[in-house]
C-alpha cells in the first residue's frame, strides 16, 4: 500500500531547466520525510506538485489517499502547507489571520473562532493575537504561518524550509512543535538545506540534487554509506606520528592518514567505542602520549560532499528555480555539526 | 508551547460546493481586503485626492475655455464635466485591485489560499467585491465635493441613483482587468503603473472631459466606440447634465448609451474574469 505521500516520476520543466527530472518518493503514514538539498536542487517544486500548487509534465502523485491530480481540492482538504516565507496578512492581525483561514478550510465561523483562539495560545501567541501581524518578530510569524496549516489537525503537512531565516532558539521550538506534531499520527514531509535539521527530525531522508532524488535512507544508511566510522588521534609530539600510525594500522580497516603539521591521523575502522579503548590501551603501552582522541562518524554534510561532490552550501540555484531564497547558514551550522560530532564520539 | 494536535488529524469538513462556497469564500476574502482598507486609511485618501483635484482643476481651469454643446458657459462645462470624473475614478479601481493582487502573490498569500480547499475565483472575486466598497465611498465623497463646486442633477433621483449603479458596475468590470494585471506582473509597483498608464488614452479619447464631436473624425470614432464614453454619456442622461444644443452622436453606443454600457461592464466582467480566474489556477508565487 502507497503510503500517505506517494510520488512516481514527478517532471517539471520551466523552459529548458528540469526543476524535477523524475523524482519518486514514498512516506509511510505518521513518519517524517527529510527532502534535502541546495538552494535550486527542486525541493520546492516537488512541494509545489504535490500540494496542488503547480501542475507536474508527468508522473502521478497521490496524498492521503488521493489522487492529486485528478482530485486537488478533495486533495486540499487534507494538507497542510507551510512554506518559505511566513505566508499570512500583515495587516490582519493573528486571530484573523487564523480565523479567515479556518473558513476558508470550510470550518463554521464559530468553529473557526475557537480554533483560533485554541491554537493562539498553543503557540504562544495569545497576548499578540489582536495586534496586526506586520508587529510581529520573525519567529512570532513563523508560528502563526505554521498555526495557520495547522488550523484543521490535517493529516499531511508539507513544510518547506520552516526554520530558515530563524535563529537558534526560535528553530529549537519550532523543532519541538514538529516533533510533537509528528508523535500525534502527522504524516510530514519537510524541505530543509539545514543537514543538522534532517538528522534531527527525518526518519528517512531522501537528497535531492539538480530535480533528482541522488540518494535515499535513514540518516544512519546515508553516513554509512560514505564510509561509516574512523578513528581520529592528535599526537602529542611530531615524532610519535610514525609509532602511531603502526597501532593504527593494526586496528583498521584501510590506509592511515596522518598530517604532520596538526599532529592528527585517520584510519577508517569498524567495531565503534569498543575498538577506540582497545587502541588507547595500545597506545598507552608503548608509551606514545596523545592530546586528543575520538571516534567520528560522519556526519550528513559528509554525506552530502560526498554524493554531490559539493558543499550544500555553495550550490547557488543553478538550475534557476524560483523562490528559494539565499541563506548562508550552512557555514555555522557545519561547525556546530562537526562539534557534535566530536562530543557524541567523547561518549 | 504544548500540546497542538490533541486529537488524531482530521481533514477540513466538506464546504458545501457550488455557488453557496464561491459566495461564502469571496465574502471571507473581500471581508479580509476591507479589514486591510481600514488599517491602511492612507490609500483610500489618497485614492479620493487624485479625483478631487481633477474636479477643482477641470472645473476652474478649463472651465471657462471649453465649449460644449452651443454652451460655453462656466456652469454648462461643470454639469457636463462630473461624468467624466466620475467614471475616470471608477476605473482607477484597477490599479487597486492589481496592486493588492500583486502583493498577494508577492508576499505568498496566493499560494497560501491556492493550498486551501476554497472556492476557485473566491480569492479574486472577493478583492474586486472589497475594491466596489471603496470605489462606492469614493464616489459619495466625489459627488459631494462637485455639488459643493456647483454639480446639479435635472433628473429624478431614481435616474440619479441608476447612473451610479452604471458606474459602480463599470468601476466593478475595470477591476477585474485589475486582477489579471496583478496575476501577470512581478511586483506590486508594476500592477500600480500597468493598472494606470493605458487609462488615460482610453480616458482621455472619450467623451469624459471634452465634446468628442469636436474631435477629428478618426478620434471621433473612437471615442465614440469606446466604453469609456457610453457610460459617460449615459451618466450624462441620467442625470440630465448633457449641455444645452449637444447634439448626440448617431453612433449606436451614443444612441443607446445605458444599454451599451451594461453590455460593455458585462462583457469586459465575463473576458477578463475568465482569465484572471484561469491565471490564478496556475498562478506561479
Amino acid at each position: 500500500m502507497p503510503g500517505a505521500i506517494y510520488a512516481e516520476g514527478l517532471v517539471k520543466t520551466f523552459g529548458d531547466v528540469r526543476a524535477l527530472d523524475g523524482v519518486d518518493l514514498d512516506v509511510p503514514e505518521g513518519t517524517v520525510l527529510g527532502l534535502l538539498g541546495p538552494n535550486g536542487a527542486g525541493k520546492t517544486t516537488a512541494v509545489r506538485c504535490l500540494t496542488t500548487l503547480l501542475q507536474p509534465d508527468s508522473g502521478r502523485a497521490v496524498v492521503a489517499g488521493i489522487d492529486v491530480l485528478k482530485h486537488p481540492n478533495e486533495v486540499r482538504r487534507s494538507i497542510g502547507l507551510s512554506g518559505q516565507f511566513a505566508a499570512v496578512d500583515e495587516y490582519l492581525t493573528g486571530r484573523e489571520n487564523l480565523q479567515m483561514v479556518g473558513q476558508l478550510y470550510q470550518m463554521r465561523a464559530k468553529a473557526a473562532k475557537a480554533r483560533a483562539a485554541e491554537l493562539l495560545e498553543r503557540f504562544n501567541l495569545t497576548d499578540a493575537a489582536d495586534r496586526p501581524a506586520k508587529t510581529y518578530s520573525g519567529g512570532m510569524r513563523r508560528r502563526l504561518d505554521l498555526a495557520a496549516a495547522l488550523v484543521v489537525s490535517p493529516p499531511v503537512m508539507f513544510m518547506d524550509e520552516p526554520t530558515t531565516g530563524l535563529d537558534p532558539r526560535n528553530r529549537q521550538a519550532l523543532w519541538e512543535v514538529i516533533e510533537e506534531l509528528v508523535s500525534g499520527g502527522t504524516t510530514l514531509l519537510l524541505t530543509t538545506q539545514y543537514l543538522e535539521e534532517a538528522d534531527r527530525l527525518a526518519h528517512d531522508i531522501c537528497v535531492v540534487d539538480h530535480g533528482r532524488v541522488i540518494a535515499r535512507g535513514t540518516a544512519d544508511q546515508l553516513k554509512a554509506q560514505t564510509g561509516g566510522e574512523r578513528v581520529e588521534v592528535v599526537v602529542h609530539e611530531p615524532e610519535e606520528i610514525t609509532p602511531a600510525s603502526e597501532v593504527l594500522r593494526g586496528f583498521g580497516k584501510g590506509e592511515v592518514a596522518a598530517e604532520s603539521h596538526t599532529r592528527k591521523l585517520t584510519v577508517p575502522v569498524t567495531g565503534g567505542a569498543k575498538l577506540l579503548a582497545e587502541i588507547i590501551r595500545e597506545l598507552d603501552t608503548r608509551g606514545i602520549a596523545i592530546d586528543d582522541i575520538g571516534l567520528r562518524r560522519p556526519t550528513l554534510d559528509d554525506v552530502f560532499i560526498s554524493l554531490t561532490g559539493h558543499a550544500a552550501e555553495d550550490a547557488v540555484g543553478d538550475n534557476g528555480e524560483e523562490g528559494e531564497g539565499t541563506t548562508t547558514p550552512g557555514r555555522a551550522q557545519k561547525a556546530q555539526n562537526a562539534q557534535n560530532a566530536e562530543k557524541e564520539a567523547a561518549k | 508551547m504544548t500540546a497542538v494536535t490533541d486529537a488524531a488529524p482530521i481533514s477540513a469538513p466538506k464546504g458545501v460546493g457550488g455557488v453557496g462556497q464561491s459566495v461564502r469564500d469571496s465574502l471571507v476574502i473581500a471581508r479580509r481586503n476591507l479589514i486591510r482598507m481600514g488599517r491602511i486609511p492612507e490609500m483610500l485618501i489618497f485614492g479620493l485626492i487624485q479625483p478631487v483635484m481633477f474636479v477643482v482643476l477641470f472645473t476652474y481651469v478649463f472651465g471657462g475655455s471649453i465649449q460644449v454643446g452651443s454652451s460655453s458657459s462656466t456652469q454648462a462645462y461643470r454639469e457636463f464635466l462630473m461624468a467624466g470624473i466620475f467614471a475616470q475614478t471608477v476605473t482607477f479601481a484597477t490599479a487597486g485591485a492589481g496592486a493588492g493582487i500583486a502583493d498577494d502573490m508577492h508576499k505568498g498569500l496566493i499560494d497560501r489560499f491556492r493550498s486551501l480547499p476554497m472556492a476557485r475565483g473566491a480569492v479574486l472575486t472577493g478583492r474586486t467585491l472589497a475594491d466596489l466598497v471603496q470605489t462606492a465611498l469614493t464616489l459619495l465623497v466625489l459627488a459631494v465635493v462637485a455639488v459643493l463646486v456647483g454639480w446639479r442633477t435635472h433628473e429624478n433621483f431614481g435616474k440619479v441613483l441608476a447612473g451610479f449603479g452604471l458606474l459602480l458596475l463599470f468601476g466593478y468590470a475595470f477591476s477585474w482587468i485589475g486582477a489579471l494585471i496583478g496575476l501577470s506582473v512581478r511586483t506590486p509597483e508594476a500592477a500600480t503603473s500597468g493598472g494606470l498608464i493605458w487609462l488615460f488614452p482610453l480616458t482621455f479619447i472619450s467623451n469624459a472631459f471634452v465634446d468628442a464631436n469636436q474631435m477629428p473624425s478618426f478620434l471621433r470614432h473612437i471615442a465614440e466606440w469606446n466604453p469609456f464614453s457610453a457610460t459617460v454619456q449615459a451618466c450624462r442622461e441620467l442625470f440630465g447634465n448633457l449641455p444645452p444644443g449637444f447634439q448626440t452622436p448617431d453612433a449606436w453606443p451614443m444612441q443607446h448609451p445605458v444599454w451599451a454600457s451594461l453590455i460593455w461592464s458585462v462583457v469586459i466582467i465575463l473576458f477578463f474574469r475568465t482569465l484572471a480566474v484561469r491565471k490564478y489556477r496556475r498562478a506561479a508565487g
